[in-house]
């Protein structure tokens, strides 16, 4: 089972047939259904013209949980985590199929709004974006953009550079450029900037990869405790800091295909198939 | 030299060294040679046109409408006119008014096709089409552009050799590079800015109005003001557009309609004119055209200055 589980998953072309109780045949290995599920892909696939970049996702992400997406360059992990809140939609070429459950209704549906979802699933991009405004007005961007600055916005801003961990640090110069604050300092401008108007949902991708080791911990402290009150996807190439912050594990492979969804702690200490496994000791990747 | 030792080490080849220092040093001098051609033409230029209008332009040129006699312009026969000194004041407000109609035309029109054909407009054949004409429009001699107006606003539109058709022929004539220099403005803008802005749940236009635009408005900006001050020169247009050459008031501008002169088809008539004295009255007259212009490019230096970061 483990020895051709890659191939089980590469050769199956599933026609979408998607009932609750059964996955289909593109399910990974692992457990990839949960409970308490706020996102369900079902047979998700993404192509960029002709080249398809995600083959039959099928995968659960569990509320209020650090979701981490790892697996080697060109895998898919960061397209399938753009797929969640629409944002290959800005991608003339890409084109999606199958199904992508938030909260039980399809965002792929025609009635559904894009700029509506992401504003109940935020993001944070691999380098830091910080707007050439104040900081202020960098965390206000999101509240001023979605109506939501009525009366408290100060309070807001805050609030949000408080949970993403940078208040202490920009106290006394939040009228100065959001670009003047070192990498990490702006990462978390952005962190705070996504979390401001308090969206369900945070998508990360990558987003400690262009920063010194003392700005990733303190990124990914920052993620642990944002998973109390969001849910968090984050996608990294660093397996130790998956290990360290995610609760459940996704292990995308070259091509574009899920091969195993678990725990963290499973797929790090015994994963099903040997590909994961040879992935996560370094022997390929 | 085949076998290097420690104290040949730093002796190899040195003629080829020498040789290629030569070369650069030769090409050095090519290269200031070049540069020194074009500042010295304009210093000669400039000088040349001082020297001519040396003690006509006056305070009462730029402030009198013109005069058919040379010596109404002269400044020592001021004291004695009936009519007042001769000037350039109605041609002066003439070319203002003229640009100010042509700038707000340009922002409008150019600025809104660039963001449609980069923001906008999928990535299709038509559009590379279109961008490729328009690049090509940027070419076309202005005379042309002039003969356009003509037939189009002049006659067909029925404005009239009026402020507004000189206005809309210019447009025509500087849209093409105030679109294309606001593509690249728009263009500039890092992807990021734009994703970031998308993430946070921000429409389209929030995007461009909040993010897009502010990023670009210096670029856009020095753009349009060097289109301006090259259609402020423009003379060849507002000759077929049939600007007048002897206003003795400026135009009206609650009269759209009503005729107009502008600063180089005033110092063109002055050029024209057989007595040598207007020489210096024309000369006098691209002092002050000149100098309207360089203030236009100063306030775009000003601009990318003070938003650049």
């Amino acid at each position: 089972m483990t020895a051709n589980g890659p191939q089980t998953v590469t050769t199956s072309e599933s026609d979408g047939a998607t009932s609750d109780d059964a996955m289909t045949d593109d399910a990974p290995l692992g457990s990839p259904r949960v409970d308490d599920a706020v996102i369900e892909s079902r047979d998700l696939d993404v192509y960029y013209g002709d080249d398809q970049a995600l083959h039959g996702i099928n995968m659960d992400i569990p509320e209020r949980k650090v979701t981490a997406l790892i697996g080697p360059s060109g895998c898919g992990k960061s397209t399938f985590l753009r797929s969640i809140n629409r944002m290959n939609d800005l991608i003339d070429i890409a084109r999606v199929e199958g199904d992508l459950y938030f909260h039980g209704k399809n965002v792929y549906d025609e009635d559904v709004d894009p700029v509506a979802l992401r504003r109940k699933i935020g993001m944070v991009f691999q380098k830091p974006n910080p707007f050439p405004k104040s900081i202020f007005d960098n965390v206000a961007y999101g509240l001023r953009v979605q109506g939501k600055d009525d009366g408290d916005v100060e309070e807001k801003v805050r609030t949000a550079l408080e949970r993403a961990a940078l208040l202490d640090e920009v106290e006394d110069q939040l009228d100065s450029s959001g670009l003047d604050l070192s990498g990490g300092q702006q990462q978390r401008l952005c962190i705070a900037r996504a979390i401001a108007p308090d969206p369900e949902v945070i998508l990360m991708d990558e987003p400690a990869s262009a920063l010194d080791p003392v700005a990733t911990s303190k990124i990914e402290d920052l993620v642990e405790e944002l998973a109390e009150e969001y849910t968090v996807v984050i996608v990294t190439h660093n397996m130790q800091q998956a290990a360290r912050i995610s609760d459940k594990t996704a292990v995308f492979l070259t091509g574009g295909h899920l091969v195993e969804f678990d725990d963290t702690n499973k797929i790090f200490e015994n994963p099903e198939s040997d590909r994961v496994e040879d992935y996560i000791t370094g022997k390929f990747g | 030299m085949s076998t290097p030792t420690e104290t040949d080490a730093f002796e190899v080849d040195d003629s080829s060294i020498e040789r290629m220092r030569f070369y650069g040093r030769l090409f050095l001098g090519a290269c200031i040679v070049a540069t020194l051609v074009g500042i010295v033409a304009l210093i000669a230029l400039v000088f040349d046109v001082v020297v001519e209008a040396w003690g006509w332009l006056t305070w009462e040129f730029l402030t009198h409408p013109p005069s058919y006699l040379a010596e109404h312009y002269d400044p020592s026969n001021y004291g004695d006119l009936p009519t007042g000194p001769g000037g350039i004041y109605p041609a002066i407000v003439g070319s203002i008014y003229l640009i100010a109609m042509t700038a707000v035309f340009t922002l409008v029109l150019g600025v809104g096709a660039a963001i449609y054909l980069e923001e906008y407009a999928r990535d299709t054949k038509l559009t590379s089409f279109i961008e490729a004409n328009i690049a090509n429009l940027a070419g076309v001699p202005s005379i042309v552009y002039g003969l356009l107006g003509l037939a189009l606003f002049v006659r067909a539109m029925g404005a009239g050799s009026s402020l507004l058709a000189g206005a809309l022929t210019l447009t025509l004539l500087i849209l093409p590079i105030v679109i294309v220099q606001t593509q690249e403005a728009l263009r500039a803008v890092p992807d990021s800015m734009r994703q970031a802005s998308y993430g946070t749940g921000a429409t389209k236009w929030q995007t461009i109005r909040n993010v897009v635009l502010p990023e670009a408005i210096p670029g856009i900006m020095t753009g349009i003001i060097l289109s301006l001050s090259r259609a402020i020169g423009e003379t060849a247009p507002i000759i077929m557009v049939g600007a007048a050459t002897s206003m003795f008031a400026p135009p009206n501008l609650t009269d759209p309609t009503g005729s107009f002169a502008a600063m180089p088809m005033q110092i063109f008539e002055w050029a024209k004119a057989p007595e040598d004295d207007f020489q210096h009255i024309a000369a006098a007259g691209i002092i002050v055209l000149l100098t309207v212009l360089l203030l236009m490019n100063a306030v775009a230096i000003y601009i990318r200055n003070k938003y650049d970061r």
